[in-house]
């Protein structure tokens, strides 16, 4: 697996770097250099906070190469706190708790592996809000 | 339009251990150069969406068009992930409308069972981001039930509900002798079905298999003289929306499927209620709900209804999966959209067997990439 084309997107796999829309300010995640909405340059990074909800869900039970080790998982739209959808693995939850509209948190955990001597891939995933670190 | 289509061709749609990528394309044009009666034409176009991953074979145009005997012929690949069949069509109708190639060939093809299991799930992924929903472990099935539950959590249906789009499909099925499904499958068996992907099941989601389907166009003047019965494409038109679900505005629309139907109608100078017969992009039973939407067919939210109230069967109001869909015809992803044409072509011409649709005069089939990210829709009409 190529390494290069995980590098080069550290900083979205792990803080969730996006961008803003220059001109029509909206917030993009991942980022794309043409603003999705108004199709202005939209290059400014905006790192988003990681907070958001369950938009839609699914339990995954027949996993393509590389994720079989912890299948079956679940993969989600959440729907960011700054207005983007996210598609991310759920994570920390029983499939019968997710619901649509339950609140969630990004967190940082092994995506997917190559093999015993393949490269690991690690990245976002979200999972249940704790309560004490949103709260406050 | 002034194109029309002068000869097709189909196998089977199963699992053919037996036979190669080369081979299948081969049948699937020898039937329609022999539907024909042509030997040659000036260029090919093969659609196919997972030979370099499944088969380790990339460059199937010249491969194709050397192996049909037609060596020396422009040929390409044109790959749109699910849509590549119809988007080879596409490149086809464009080549004669161009007036630079005579008569063309479109041939969908797709070889899916040499490997197995989380390869082929892997393959199939390609059509999706690849960074940012297949590196999160999202598959085709996937996908489809994100998109479900969305859909049920909007329109407060449930699984049960969808029920009726596949039921359909197997009756249909049952009397194609091609199809991979040729099983009546029971309304109230649909909601207990094995899950693929929560709450997609086994009768949600349509079937991986071999198959392919050959489509030969030519001029509308020229058509009349070669064949008895051409069958004239009134519109055609592609369109594209986002691959990422999560870069939607509206997760439950289908843009593209929309901007191509609405582009088809105008060219043909028709509206929903003019066709007889649609074959559309059935992977899941959620996409035929919204293709139904985005055609026109229903309001948002209602396209499920149809299902319901039998209005999408032989003799309802808009006849669909005419031959089984792709539910239970089979799902060859990249030759799916060529035997769509192929069955609106055999229902006008009145060959559809027991699969008939009566008086069809009229018929549309709309080809989708993965989530609607390519679609491209044709109408056809029996030549006058």
């Amino acid at each position: 697996m190529e390494v290069s084309r995980h590098w080069r997107l550290q900083a979205q796999r792990y803080q969730l770097v996006g961008e803003t829309c220059d001109s029509c300010g909206v917030k993009l995640f991942p980022p794309r250099d043409v603003c999705l909405e108004c199709e202005a340059p939209a290059q400014e990074l905006y790192t988003f906070t990681g907070l958001g909800e369950i938009y839609s869900y699914t339990t995954i039970y027949d996993a393509p190469a590389g994720f079989e080790h912890n299948t079956p998982y679940m993969v989600a739209l959440i729907k960011l706190e700054e207005g983007p959808l996210v598609t991310a693995q759920l994570t920390d939850i029983d499939p019968s708790e997710a619901v649509i509209g339950m609140p969630v948190e990004m967190v940082t955990r092994k995506l997917r592996t190559d093999g015993d001597e393949g490269m690991i891939v690690y990245g976002y995933k979200f999972r249940p809000a704790v309560e004490e670190l949103t709260a406050v | 339009m002034n194109v029309s289509i002068i000869g097709i061709g189909q196998t089977e749609v199963k699992e053919m251990w037996e036979t190669s990528i080369r081979h299948l394309a081969w049948y699937a044009i020898e039937a329609a150069l022999d539907d024909a009666h042509i030997s040659k034409v000036g260029a090919l176009f093969v659609g196919n969406m997972l030979s370099g991953e499944l088969s380790q074979q990339n460059h199937l145009g010249a491969l194709v068009a050397d192996f049909a005997g037609m060596r020396g012929i422009e040929a390409v690949t044109v790959e749109a992930a699910d849509a590549s069949g119809g988007m080879a069509l596409r490149q086809a109708i464009l080549a004669v409308k161009s007036g630079l190639v005579e008569t063309a060939l479109a041939v969908g093809v797709e070889k899916m069972t040499d490997q197995t299991g989380s390869a082929v799930t892997s393959a199939m992924a390609y059509g999706l981001d690849a960074d940012y929903e297949a590196m999160q472990g999202l598959t085709m099935a996937g996908m489809g039930a994100l998109l479900m539950r969305r859909y049920m959590f909007e329109h407060g249906v449930g699984v049960a509900d969808f029920a009726g789009f596949s039921v359909n499909a197997h009756a249909n099925g049952a009397a194609n002798p091609l199809a991979m499904f040729r099983n009546r499958i029971k309304p109230e068996r649909f909601a207990s079905a094995p899950v693929v992907a929560d709450p997609v099941n086994l009768f949600d989601m349509a079937p991986a298999a071999d198959g392919a389907a050959a489509v030969i166009v030519t001029s509308r003047e020229k058509g009349m003289d070669m064949v008895a019965q051409p069958v004239e494409i009134i519109g055609s038109a592609a369109a594209t929306d986002t691959v990422a679900l999560h870069d939607r505005q509206d997760i439950l629309r289908l843009r593209a499927a929309e901007i191509s139907a609405q582009k088809a109608f105008a060219q043909a100078g028709l509206t929903p209620n003019d066709i007889d017969l649609f074959e559309l992009h059935d992977s899941f039973t959620v996409l035929a709900a919204l293709s139904l939407e985005a055609a026109g067919y229903a309001a948002r939210g209602e396209g499920w209804q149809l299902a319901r109230d039998g209005e999408i069967g032989r003799n309802g109001r808009i006849p669909i999966s005419t031959f089984g869909g792709l539910k239970a015809r089979g799902n060859p992803m990249g030759a799916t959209g060529m035997y769509q044409i192929v069955e609106v072509a055999r229902q006008l011409r009145g060959l559809a067997g027991d699969c008939q649709v009566a008086d069809a005069k009229i018929g549309m089939a709309q080809n989708l990439g993965t989530s609607g990210a390519t679609a491209v829709t044709h109408i056809l009409r029996a030549a006058q």
